[in-house]
């Protein structure tokens, strides 16, 4: 896989050739050193189809939404990620049950393709109770905690820095997790990912940070926001393996995200992937996409992903055409059950604004307290699941 | 005082493998003010984790660890700095809980010395937990004595809330009994350090010992001031003001903070709403100017609430 990793455009070595610095402790961020296995696991049939069928679940469920925003049954912000399915999926599909990511507020791709029901989901969306966060959460703020989903962060690049602690707390448990961070072109900038990207290399974390170069931070094109426009570059700042991978393609995301997973695992090594990704729509359902031209979003409709997997599941001989057509089918009818579901869904009650503020704990005065609904509705309520694995082994790293 | 934080964290981190420590200075330098001494050799890198000077990084990190389990104390250098770390703890450690639907909880500690030093100026001399205490879902801690600090750092760290606790850069030498047992204060605990049946004077932290002050050079005029430290600001404890209150008829509170949108405001608020009937004059405020601190020493000691202003206040209420 090290080969891979040259630059697309160059500006000079894309991976340091050796250690810059043999002075600093713990040991810089090195070149991969091949011991990656190459590549990802060749895609069978069944996991082949099981990705299409994700990635347009993942089509179709923003679809609905968008049609169910512009009907008013949903509000607030939307932010859709249609054209960047094969991003959250191809990564998915590598990581481990006990893994952990957290991503930024464009969020509904990421949670689906982690295997959530995608019907609390469509609730959510809609603030009914049956929601994933209880209504309390919307379309930014997704969190399936079980299966490692951390959200669904609405504050650009803030959410970096606390990868970067989930990272330290495997190391500090010696545990063989990884963490996956998402955040899009707009995050590289803000202080944060700096600040974090710099420890994950000094410290070693097993954190692939994965930023979405969708072209626009809003509408703020990347080459007006950024001095560096090869984003997945910055990596060379912080002695870190980086590398750009072509998001419309899952086969290829798979393949780069396996070898960074490998590092993570096996050398607790941080890597930079810049995935080259477009979305369709614009940055949220407000936005008309003045900034960019009809010629330039069908260019890159030409490459989308869900139809280049289709292809080469035909290729393979894995589906026909009429299979492919079914799917699509199955597809719509499950989005029609999340609606369904959502609107049969009651409204939150009341009572729900006071709860989940703070965690029944023994170390308070509850006297002090008992008057407050906040602290009153947190004796009866704790959603907390049991998902943190047991210490292993404390300073050792 | 620094021997009673240490101990608390000391303690901790011996009892639960879960505690870390992070900040700028905690380890091989042994503290920027020496609260962390020692505490690198015993536990080593990766449990008192040195960083660059990056406090966004470091409250994130203690965030992130949390959520998945460990118990992080992250060191703000002084709390001035916590203004780049605010981010974190308003929008992630604050909120995650509640915009899960309860699926988080963040365990940790975010602690370092807070108000005015010794003419270091206005960017080193500040009161900011009213930026802290304005946040559902933080709890705010302000001891003021050792015995207080050591009970209530335990407590906090064995607290499943993200907890800020401000330390007072001023009392970190400052001596007091702390109990040789293990032992923590439950938070938001007020408690009444002088009795007295005159007047009320609700203080915390470095004030608390000002109030003490005050109510001694009182005491020679035959005015029995009440001191009540509230010692956790969120949730604070208001049984014991408003009990205090209904007897002595007056109320003063003083804080080191600026007067506008504080702490003592809502207190303020809070004691003439629930015990306008036992007032006899309106509840009066001792804070510092509402300017920032100047360096010079002469205007330094003008600026932070002194013995003899709250005494003048006392005498105000009690006309």
């Amino acid at each position: 896989m090290s080969k891979k990793l040259a630059p697309p455009k160059s500006r000079g070595p894309s991976v340091p050739a050796k250690p810059t610095s043999s002075s600093k402790a713990p040991s810089p961020a090195l070149v991969p050193t091949g011991k990656a296995p190459d590549g990802a696991p060749p895609l069978d049939r069944a996991e082949a189809l099981r990705l299409y069928r994700q990635m347009l679940l993942i089509r179709r469920f923003e679809e609905r939404a968008q049609q169910m925003y512009v009907e008013g049954k949903i509000g607030g912000f939307l932010h859709l990620y249609i054209g960047q399915e094969a991003i959250a999926c191809g990564i998915m599909s590598l990581l481990h049950k006990d893994d952990y990511f957290i991503g930024a507020y464009r969020d509904h791709g990421y949670t689906l393709a982690r295997g959530a029901d995608p019907k609390p989901l469509m609730a959510e969306l809609m603030g009914r109770s049956s929601g994933i966060s209880r209504g309390k959460g919307g379309s930014m703020h997704f969190y399936d905690i079980p299966n490692g989903n951390f959200g669904g962060d609405g504050i650009v690049g803030g959410h970096i820095p606390i990868a970067a602690g989930m990272g330290y707390a495997i190391r500090l448990r010696g545990s063989e997790q990884c963490v996956v961070c998402f955040f899009g072109d707009g995050a590289i900038n803000e202080g944060a990912f700096h600040e974090a990207m710099n420890v994950a290399s000094l410290w070693d974390l097993p954190i692939v940070f994965v930023v979405e170069n969708n072209m626009y931070g809003m509408g703020t094109s990347v080459e007006r926001a950024s001095a560096v426009t090869s984003l997945h570059e910055r990596g060379a700042a912080y002695d870190m393996a980086h590398l750009p991978c072509d998001g419309m393609d899952i086969l290829k995301v798979r393949n780069i995200f396996a070898d960074a997973f490998a590092r993570a695992r096996q050398e607790k090594k941080p890597t930079f992937v810049e995935v080259i990704t477009y979305r369709y729509r614009g940055h949220s359902m407000s936005d008309p996409a003045k900034y960019r031209s009809k010629e330039e979003v069908e260019k890159w409709q030409e490459k989308d992903p869900i139809a280049r997997l289709g292809v080469f599941l035909l290729a393979k001989k894995f589906a026909k055409p009429a299979n492919l057509e079914a799917i699509d089918k199955d597809v719509n009818l499950e989005v029609d059950d999340c609606i369904k579901f959502a609107e049969e869904s009651p409204w939150p009650p009341p009572e729900y604004m006071y709860e989940d503020i703070y965690v029944k704990t023994e170390t308070l005065n509850w006297r002090a307290v008992e008057r407050d609904p906040a602290w009153e509705r947190s004796l009866t309520d704790d959603r907390v699941p049991v998902i943190y694995p047991a210490h292993v082994s404390a300073g050792k790293g | 005082m620094r021997e009673a934080l240490n101990q608390a964290m000391r303690e901790e981190m011996r009892r639960d493998p879960n505690v870390f420590l992070i900040g700028e200075e905690v380890g091989h330098y042994q503290g920027a003010y020496k609260i962390t001494s020692g505490l690198v050799q015993e536990f080593g890198d990766w449990r008192v984790r040195d960083t660059p000077i990056a406090e966004e990084m470091i409250a994130g990190v203690a965030v992130g660890a949390a959520f998945v389990g460990m118990r992080p104390i992250a060191e703000m250098m002084t709390f001035n700095f916590s203004m780049l770390a605010l981010d974190t703890m308003v929008n992630h450690a604050a909120k995650y809980r509640y915009m899960s639907g309860g699926q988080i909880r963040c365990p940790m500690v975010l602690r370092g010395p807070s108000g005015a030093a010794a003419q270091v100026a206005a960017q080193h001399s500040q009161s900011l937990e009213s930026y802290f205490a304005h946040v559902p879902g933080l709890v705010v801690i302000m001891p003021s004595t050792p015995k207080d600090a050591k009970g209530l750092l335990k407590a906090a760290i064995r607290d499943d809330n993200p907890v800020v606790f401000m330390e007072n850069e001023v009392l970190y030498n400052i001596k007091g009994e702390v109990p040789d047992e293990d032992y923590t204060i439950p938070i938001g605990l007020s408690e009444v350090k002088r009795t007295g049946n005159h007047v009320t004077i609700v203080a915390w932290s470095r004030m608390c010992y000002h109030a003490l002050l005050a109510a001694e050079l009182l005491a020679k005029e035959g005015i029995e001031c009440e001191v009540v430290d509230p010692r956790t600001i969120r949730p604070l404890d208001e049984a014991p003001i408003f009990d205090s209150v209904r007897k002595t008829n007056h109320c003063v509170i003083v804080e080191e903070a600026w007067p506008q949108a504080s702490v003592g405001a809502y207190i303020s608020d809070r004691v003439q709403r629930e015990c306008f009937d036992h007032l006899d004059a309106p509840v009066m405020r001792v804070n510092a100017p509402d300017v920032p601190m100047p360096y010079s020493k002469v205007l330094e000691k003008l600026y932070v609430p002194q013995p003899e202003k709250i005494v003048d206040t006392v005498r105000q209420v009690l006309r």
